[in-house]
């Protein structure tokens, strides 16, 4: 008897038939196929039953209502609030993907100390009490150094309950440097301060759902302008009422793309062609008299300090602004304006809009009081379908303390960035400020809610000036920039953890303020800022300690809210239903005691922004915002990273847009490699070839090219700060940059 | 020419040799035969009995619960305990809160409650019930358009578990992770009441029997994202 190889085959056959004849391998296969459709690492969501707790999103100055959905303590999804008055149930990509901001592995999980050198990212886990008490101690220190004015903060939280408290902070500190990021809200701002007589702190109301024909001066109303979701809801509106939209921009945006009419002009030209429709309005006697006769000044003649009659506002207009003249400045065809004016004043209830994009720069204050001129020539102000200043709700009943000596010498000091109050905070200054040392240095900073590293232009000088800081505190729980190259950090809950008041709602017609819950327990050893400010004052003590005299934020934010915290806290938003606009009749505040088309101290006029860079840059560079990016404190979820067109972000290569006929003439086509250069930096980018931009100019989108917060946003494409500059307004000192001048070279 | 002739018989030869010596005699016949037998039984043996055994892990409850017991004292039959919700969600195998309406603490002689109530109810841990009907999460199943819209009875899919005195073993299918109950005890298919298996073929018996009324929600038709949405 021989085993052979033979046998061997035989029962190898034998073994295949019979595992054929038994379920093993057919049962195998459908397990496996089973498997495969359930990973059982791909996450779903818990079972059980849902919940769903009300809040507020504050990812950007919108303000929407939020339904989070909960199973037990783990959050499932974010939705829109169905009743809330400013999103009625929508939501944005970036409110959508919230929790992967919660739940990011890359949070700021502890208080953190700086181990290695600044922006190394070596750091140690101190506790709280550690952390209070080396903070209060180099604050201590500055005080008896009698340095108190050389602290500064900054804020990107919006006008709410805890800015105020930082502010009140600071201010009881001895430091006149309390900072705001300033907005295109600045300048809506000062523009109804400066010609309606609003007070610097109230709120501009939009009336946007009344009008019946927006003419927008390059505002990105479906990319993020204002409250975006209301302004989404607003658009559809509008398709109901035909309601009209006129987008006046260089590029081709989503905006544009949906608007009524797209109008492409030389870009910075905006204020010019404002005052060319003003031309016609007045010329053709086309704007509304009754209005302009019985409630605004400066309009014929403006009398000046020495008593003499100056022109107004007409005769500036007549003289300068002719249809052929705006033209030549504007590249459009003078028909083309007398038509569009002719239409703005046809219309029922007309708007005029200002601000690029989603409006995060301030912009040319010229050009923002020449395009509200158009309002006031067409009397849409306080009145339906118009523009308007809100009261800021009253929640300043917090108890007065006088300063003690330190703190009243320390906020008469100058302030940094050379404003006399920080009603419209000069951020872009501020930089060269710390450069220069002068007035004095800047000992240390505190940031909280605001991510200024990333977001303010001219990204290089910014970081000089953080390298001569010697202290800087970050209060974020995202491993931003900023927090990157702090020296402490001491973590805030983040959004959805932590009760507050919601800004009021940008471009909203009615004051509505919404609170933010603490939807979920803190996951990680993170503190409310509120809290660690009165923990800090705590050991500071003295009249610092004094001036916050709550145990917690909860009872200043009480306090604060008064008998609008009960409404809010069960329904979690309160409307002024009291502040109606007044009726075109009111007491104002301006000299005149009217509207104001001029006065001694201004008149709209036009002076193009001093855009940085000579003749050796042949191209313009702007900057366009998209929903799908978020561009402030926080960074984009990697859901909104994932739904990034490829024409915006192709693997990590950021894309730069260029008219075909300009890439033609520079031999560059579809993604190709560039070096794009500009007189503040330079960075790689693709060609992305786009018929919707005017030949000659070139745009990036705001949102990428993050070196911090986590490997799912930093790394992809380029930061268009790192290659823009501020331009000082001569007449707001914000920042009036819209663009800066580029070329192209192959890479 | 001559050389080449030479070598190709060489080869033939070689062949012819080797053949004949290769050919099984009798002997060596009975061996690969028993060789394949021998790889037929074991592979059977091992694909039949073993492998069933291998595949699946056998877990015991946490708790030996008596369905018979509290169908007996509850009014609305399963649903006092497995009820739907009121958006419509099922709220499956019941929470901590609902059982201690009546055993905070222990009520008859039964050692089991005696643990459930001395090792969750006394330190407010949920009990980790082993779920035997768990579909997988691919699958979408709306108990509320079944029970409530189409009327079926809990019977049908579940069986007379209601009935039961103790909980059987959970058989957990060690490569996907569900029920055995899901899968079917057989593991060739067989099947003779409708609750025996909970695959998609048993679904889909009964949808396609019932297209009239079946269809999903969003595009009223009957296929696929009726249940893989």
């Amino acid at each position: 008897m021989k085993i052979d190889r033979r046998s061997f085959l035989s029962l190898g056959i034998g073994v295949a038939a019979g595992t054929a004849f038994s379920p093993l391998p057919w049962k195998l296969m459908d397990d496996v196929s089973i498997w495969t459709q359930n990973w059982p690492w791909t996450p779903v969501p818990a079972k059980g039953e849902s919940t769903w707790v009300n809040s507020v999103c504050t990812l950007c100055p919108g303000s929407c209502g939020i339904s989070v959905r909960k199973v037990d303590d783990r959050g499932v999804k974010i939705e829109g609030m169905k009743d809330h008055p400013v999103n009625q149930g929508g939501i944005c990509s970036l409110g959508l993907a919230g929790l992967q901001l919660l739940y990011s592995p890359d949070r700021v999980k502890t208080p953190l100390k700086r181990a290695g050198k600044r922006g190394e990212g070596k750091w140690v886990s101190i506790s709280w009490d550690q952390a209070i008490s080396e903070v209060a101690g180099k604050l201590k220190e500055l005080i008896t150094g009698g340095q108190a004015h050389t602290v500064a903060g900054i804020t990107g939280g919006g006008p709410n309950t805890l800015s105020r408290l930082f502010k009140r902070f600071l201010t009881a500190y001895g430091s006149p440097n309390f900072f705001n990021i300033p907005s295109i809200d600045d300048s809506y701002r000062l523009a109804l301060q400066m010609m309606n007589g609003a007070t610097p702190d109230a709120t501009v109301g939009l009336d946007l759902e009344n009008t019946d024909f927006i003419l927008s001066f390059g505002c990105g109303l479906l990319d993020g302008w204002g409250s975006p979701v209301h302004m989404f809801k607003t658009n559809t509106a509008w398709r109901k009422t035909q309601a009209r939209v006129i987008q006046i921009e260089p590029r081709l945006s989503r905006t544009a793309a949906k608007a009524y009419q797209w109008i492409p002009i030389t870009p910075g030209s905006e204020g010019a062609l404002a005052l060319g429709i003003a031309n016609v309005l007045i010329t053709e006697s086309l704007y509304r008299k009754d209005f302009v006769d019985n409630y605004t000044s400066g309009f014929e003649g403006v009398v000046n300090a020495s008593g003499e009659l100056q022109k107004g506002f007409k005769q500036h207009v007549l003289d300068n602004f002719s249809p052929k003249a705006v033209s030549e400045l504007t590249g459009l065809d003078p028909a083309a304006i007398t038509l569009l004016a002719r239409e703005f004043a046809k219309a029922k209830a007309p708007i005029a809009l200002f601000g690029r994009g989603q409006g995060k720069l301030p912009g040319s204050m010229d050009e923002a009081l020449a395009i509200h001129a158009l309002n006031m020539l067409m009397g849409a102000i306080n009145q339906k379908g118009g523009i308007y200043a809100l009261p800021t709700p009253d929640s300043q009943t917090w108890p007065v303390v006088p300063p003690d000596a330190v703190a009243d010498s320390g906020v008469k000091e100058p302030r940094l960035d050379g404003a006399s109050s920080d009603a419209y905070s000069r951020l872009n200054q501020l930089p060269p400020a710390v450069l220069s040392g002068k007035p004095y240095p800047l000992n240390a900073l505190l940031v909280m809610e605001a991510n200024p590293l990333y977001t303010m232009s001219n990204s290089k000088a910014v970081q000089e000036a953080f390298d001569k800081i010697p202290l800087v505190v970050s209060f974020s729980s995202f491993m931003d920039e900023t927090a990157q190259n702090s020296d402490l950090i001491l973590p805030n809950h983040i959004y959805l953890e932590r009760q507050e008041d919601a800004p009021l709602p940008a471009g909203f017609s009615k004051p509505v303020i919404s609170l933010s819950k603490a939807v979920f327990k803190p996951l990680h050893n993170t503190q409310h800022a509120g809290d660690t400010l009165i923990l800090l004052a705590k050991g500071l003590g003295g009249s610092v300690a004094e001036t916050l005299p709550w145990k917690d934020f909860e009872a200043c934010l009480k306090q604060a809210m008064g008998d609008k915290m009960e409404p809010l806290q069960k329904t979690g938003y309160w409307v002024n239903t009291g502040a109606v606009f007044p009726d075109g009749k009111t007491t104002f505040t301006t000299p005149s005691g009217k509207f104001e088309f001029a006065s001694s101290a201004f008149c709209p006029g036009f002076t193009p922004v001093k855009i940085e860079g000579d003749a050796s840059y042949p191209l313009l560079l702007i900057p366009y915002d998209t929903m799908r990016l978020a561009s402030g404190y926080a960074a984009n979820p990697p859901f909104d990273t994932k739904i990034l067109e490829e024409t915006i972000l192709l693997h990590q290569d950021g894309l730069i847009e260029i008219n075909p006929k300009t890439a033609q003439s520079m031999g560059l086509s579809e993604n190709d490699r560039v070096l794009l250069q500009t007189p503040r930096g330079q960075a790689n980018v693709l060609i992305h070839l786009e018929e919707g931009i005017m030949p000659g100019v070139i745009a990036l989108p705001r949102g990428l090219g993050h070196t911090a917060y986590d490997a799912y946003i930093a790394g992809k494409g380029v930061n268009l700060n790192g290659l823009t500059g501020p331009v000082a307004d001569p007449i707001s000192g914000l920042d009036a940059a819209w663009g800066i001048k580029a070329k192209l070279s192959k890479a | 020419m001559s050389n080449s002739d030479d070598r190709t018989q060489t080869v033939s030869g070689k062949a012819a040799e080797a053949s004949s010596t290769d050919k099984p005699d009798g002997s060596s016949r009975g061996i690969i035969v028993l060789c394949f037998c021998i790889g037929l039984v074991v592979s059977l043996v091992f694909g039949w009995v073993v492998f069933p055994k291998l595949l699946y892990s056998r877990k015991q409850q946490p708790i030996d619960f008596n369905h018979n017991l509290h169908a007996g004292l509850v009014s609305n039959g399963c649903e006092s305990c497995h009820f739907l919700r009121d958006d419509g969600t099922y709220s499956g195998t019941p929470k901590l809160a609902q059982c201690i309406d009546c055993h905070q603490d222990v009520q008859g002689n039964s050692p089991e409650e005696a643990k459930f109530v001395e090792q969750y109810v006394k330190k407010g841990i949920e009990v980790p019930w082993l779920v035997y009907a768990r579909q997988p999460d691919c699958v979408f199943f709306s108990h509320a358009a079944h029970v409530k819209a189409a009327k079926m009875d809990c019977v049908t899919c579940h069986g007379d578990i209601g009935d039961s005195e103790h909980l059987k073993v959970y058989e957990q299918n060690r490569i996907s992770g569900y029920s055995r109950d899901v899968e079917g005890a057989s593991l060739i298919g067989f099947k003779k009441h409708t609750w025996d298996r909970m695959k998609m073929d048993d679904c889909s018996e009964c949808h396609q029997k019932q297209k009239a009324v079946m269809g999903s929600v969003q595009t009223q038709k009957e296929g696929c994202f009726v249940c893989h949405k």
